[in-house]
C-alpha cells in the first residue's frame, strides 16, 4: 500500500505544483482548525470526516479537469471541495451551519456543494452517489459535449449493489466517467480485510465490465494527476469509464468520534513519517521551484487564509427559521402539516 | 373532443413533450424494443431513435440514479418503473437524492424528472407485483405524488410533471391502463394541487383518486337511486393536497368516506382525515370513515385479493354508517 513516493518525472509546470502544494496545505489545515472548533466551544455538530493524509487524490486529479466538468463525492468532503476551488470561508461557514455556507447551512460537514465550481455535492449515503455521476455523463453524452464526470468513492462502497449497477451501464453506453477509489484501507472501522472477499478493488470493479483499471499511489500527487489525465483523455475521446483504485490513508478515524482502535499506532506513525504534504514540498524545493522559506510563508499564508475563513464564519448570521421550508420545491412550498 | 385509452393518453403526453423539448428523454426497462411493457412507450422507439427512448439492464437502482444525475445538469428524464413495486429497489434514489436535492444543496440544484410506472391490485399477481406506496411517498417533502384516474387527466398532469421543476413521482393504475375517455383536443394541461370535483352532491363527500374512483363513482350513483346524493373528489395531486376543495366540500355535506387503495395503517387516508378534522371538526355530523385495502400482503388467490379492494358494497357500507342509516 501506498509506498514511498518516488521522484515523479514533473508532469506540471512550476506554478501549478505549487499551486497544488498550496492547496493540499489549504486543506490540512481547513481540517485541523475545524477539528478545534468542533472540540472546543461546540460551534460544529454533527458528523465530521476528515481528508487529512489522502490531499493528494483529489488535488492531483481535479488539478487536471476543466472547469466544466463536475465531481462528485462521499461524505469526507472538505478535500474536494476546496480543491476544486471552493473558498474557505463558504466550507467553514456551512461547518457552523451559516447561511453564508456553501449550501446555506442546510448541508453541513457531509453536503458540501458549490454549483459555479462543479462541486456536485458531497453525499453521505455510501455507494449512492455513483449512479448520479453516470447520470452527469450522460447528459454529456447526450448532449454531445465532452464533459465529463469525476466521482470519488470510498473502498467500503465498493460492496454497495448500486455502484456495480452504475458500472455497469457506464461501461455499456461508454459514458464518460472516472470512477476513484479513495483505498484507505477501512470502510468505518472494518478493514478491506474483513469486508471485500477479494482484496485487488480493480479486479472487483473494472475487470468485470471492461473497464480499463488503474491501481496506483494515490498519494504521489503527481502521477495521480498522470492517471487521471489518462482517463479523461480517454473519456472525452468517447471511450467510456475508467476506474482508478488510489491507494491512501486516513490520519484520522473515521470521524472525528472514532479514535481509530482498530489500527495500530505503528501503521498511522508509518504513513504519517511519509506524509504527502511533506514529501511533495521536498521534492519540489529539489526541483528548486520552492526553499524552506518559501514552504514557510505559504504555510503562514494559508494559516492566516483559514483564520480570516472562521473569523467571516463567525460573524455570518444564522439562516432565518423560516429558511426551514424554502428550497423544498421550486416554487413557493406549502407544508403538508 | 377525441376517445383514447389511458396508456394512449400517457404516450401522447410523452410525445408531445419530447417534440417540444429535446431535453427530455424516457428510459427503464423494457421501454424502447419492447415498446413498453404495457405498451405505453408504444412506437416511441421509433419516432425518437435510442438516444432518446432508452432501454436499461434490471438495476432499477442504477438507472433512477442515472436519471437524477442527469436531471442535475439540466435534461428532464423519464424513467419508468415497469412497476412500481420495483421503485422500493430504487428508493434510496428517489428519497436520498431526488427529494433531498434541492434542499441539501441550499437550493443550488433542481432535480427536474418524473418517475412513472404503473402499480395497483390488477388480478393476481401476487404479494411482490400489487403494491400501492404512494403514502410512502407522499410523506416526503421534496416530491410531488401525482395518480390520475382518468385519460384525460392522465395527459394533461404526466405533461405538467413533464415540466415541472421538481421530481415528480408519477403512479398509473395497471386495470386502467385500457380504460377510454375523452381528451380535450390540442394542448392539454392539469395543474397540480387541484383535486376535481367528479360528481357534485350534497349529502355526503366521497375521496378518491385513482383506480378507486370508478367504484366511487358508481356507489355515488347507487346512491343517487337511494335518494343520496354523494360528491365524488377525485384528488389527483396527493401532494400538494388540495385541502380547500375537500374542506368546502364538507362544509356543504357534513360528512366524508375517504376511498383509497392504499393500506390503512398510516395511510394516505390517515393524513387526509386528520386535515379535515383540525379544518372543519365542528361542521361534522359523523366520523370521517376510511374505506382501504385490508391490512395484510396482497394475496394471490382471486377471491381473497377481491376482498381487499375498496369496492361498491364497502363503499356504500361507509355511507350508510355516515349517514347513520
Amino acid at each position: 500500500m501506498a509506498s514511498v513516493q518516488t521522484e515523479a518525472k514533473p508532469i506540471v509546470d512550476e506554478s501549478k505544483a505549487l499551486d497544488w502544494l498550496r492547496q493540499m496545505m489549504l486543506i490540512r489545515r481547513f481540517e485541523e482548525r475545524a477539528e478545534m472548533l468542533y472540540q472546543k466551544g461546540n460551534k460544529i455538530g454533527g458528523f465530521f470526516h476528515q481528508y487529512s493524509g489522502q490531499e493528494p487524490v483529489a488535488v492531483g486529479s481535479i488539478g487536471v479537469l476543466r472547469p466544466d466538468d463536475w465531481v462528485i463525492t462521499a461524505y469526507r468532503d472538505h478535500g474536494h471541495a476546496l480543491a476544486l476551488g471552493m473558498t474557505a470561508r463558504a466550507g467553514m461557514a456551512e461547518l457552523l451551519g451559516k447561511a453564508t455556507g456553501c449550501s446555506k447551512g442546510k448541508g453541513g460537514s457531509m453536503h458540501f456543494f458549490d454549483v459555479e465550481k462543479g462541486m456536485m455535492g458531497g453525499h453521505a449515503i455510501v455507494g449512492s452517489h455513483i449512479p448520479l455521476a453516470a447520470g452527469f455523463a450522460f447528459a454529456s453524452k447526450y448532449r454531445g459535449e465532452d464533459r465529463v464526470a469525476l466521482c470519488y468513492l470510498g473502498d467500503g462502497a465498493i460492496n454497495q449493489g448500486g455502484v456495480h449497477e452504475a458500472l455497469n451501464m457506464a461501461a455499456l453506453w461508454k459514458l464518460p466517467v472516472i470512477y476513484i477509489v479513495e483505498n484507505n484501507l477501512y470502510a468505518m472501522g472494518t478493514s478491506l480485510t474483513r469486508s471485500s472477499a477479494h482484496q485487488d478493488l480493480t479486479i472487483r470493479c473494472a475487470t468485470p465490465y471492461g473497464i480499463p483499471g488503474h491501481q496506483i499511489n494515490g498519494n504521489d500527487i503527481e502521477l495521480m494527476a498522470k492517471t487521471t489525465l489518462e482517463c479523461v483523455e480517454h473519456a472525452r475521446a468517447g471511450e467510456g469509464p475508467s476506474f482508478i483504485e488510489a491507494q491512501t490513508y486516513r490520519y484520522k478515524g473515521h470521524s472525528i468520534s472514532d479514535p481509530g482502535k482498530y489500527r495500530m499506532r505503528d501503521e498511522l506513525d508509518s504513513y504519517i513519517k511519509k506524509d504527502p504534504i511533506e514529501v511533495y514540498a521536498s521534492i519540489l524545493k529539489k526541483r528548486g521551484w520552492i526553499d524552506d522559506e518559501a514552504v514557510e510563508t505559504m504555510r503562514e499564508e494559508v494559516k492566516a487564509e483559514i483564520e480570516e475563513a472562521i473569523e467571516f464564519a463567525e460573524k455570518s448570521e444564522n439562516p432565518p427559521l423560516e429558511a426551514v421550508y424554502e428550497d423544498i420545491t421550486a416554487g413557493p412550498f406549502s407544508p403538508q402539516e | 373532443m377525441a376517445v383514447f385509452s389511458f396508456r394512449e393518453a400517457l404516450n401522447q403526453a410523452m410525445t408531445e413533450e419530447m417534440e417540444r423539448d429535446d431535453r427530455v428523454f424516457l428510459m427503464g426497462e423494457e421501454v424502447a424494443e419492447y415498446d413498453g411493457a404495457y405498451k405505453v412507450s408504444q412506437g416511441m422507439l421509433k419516432k425518437f431513435g435510442p438516444r432518446r427512448v432508452i432501454d436499461t439492464p434490471i438495476s432499477e437502482e442504477g438507472f433512477a440514479g442515472i436519471g437524477i444525475g442527469a436531471a442535475m445538469v439540466g435534461l428532464r428524464p423519464i424513467i419508468e418503473f415497469m412497476t412500481f413495486s420495483f421503485s422500493i429497489v430504487a428508493i434510496d434514489q428517489i428519497v436520498n437524492n431526488a427529494a433531498n436535492m434541492r434542499y441539501m444543496s441550499g437550493g443550488q440544484f433542481s432535480v427536474p424528472m418524473v418517475f412513472r410506472g404503473s402499480s395497483g391490485m390488477a388480478g393476481c399477481l401476487g404479494a411482490t407485483h400489487s403494491h400501492r406506496l404512494e403514502a410512502w411517498y407522499a410523506q416526503i417533502p421534496g416530491l410531488t405524488v401525482i395518480l390520475p384516474a382518468t385519460p384525460a387527466d392522465a395527459k394533461g398532469l404526466l405533461k405538467t410533471a413533464i415540466r415541472s421543476d421538481d421530481p415528480v413521482v408519477f403512479i398509473e393504475h395497471e386495470v386502467l391502463y385500457p380504460e377510454k375517455g375523452e381528451i380535450p383536443d390540442g394542448e392539454h394541461l392539469v395543474p397540480f394541487g387541484k383535486a376535481d370535483i367528479k360528481r357534485p352532491g350534497d349529502d355526503v363527500t366521497l375521496i378518491t383518486y385513482s383506480r378507486s374512483l370508478k367504484a366511487t363513482l358508481a356507489a355515488a350513483e347507487e346512491l343517487a337511486a337511494k335518494g343520496v346524493s354523494a360528491e365524488v373528489i377525485d384528488l389527483r395531486s396527493i401532494r400538494p393536497l388540495d385541502l380547500e376543495t375537500l374542506v368546502q366540500s364538507v362544509k356543504k355535506t357534513h360528512r366524508a368516506v375517504i376511498v383509497e387503495e392504499d393500506w390503512p395503517y398510516c395511510g394516505l387516508g390517515a393524513g387526509i382525515s386528520d386535515r379535515i378534522y383540525r379544518e372543519v371538526f365542528d361542521e361534522l355530523d359523523a366520523p370521517i370513515l376510511r374505506v382501504a385495502s385490508s391490512d395484510a400482503p396482497i394475496p394471490y388467490n382471486k377471491q381473497l385479493e377481491a376482498s381487499m379492494l375498496p369496492s361498491v358494497p364497502r363503499i356504500l357500507a361507509a355511507v350508510d354508517e355516515v349517514t347513520y342509516r
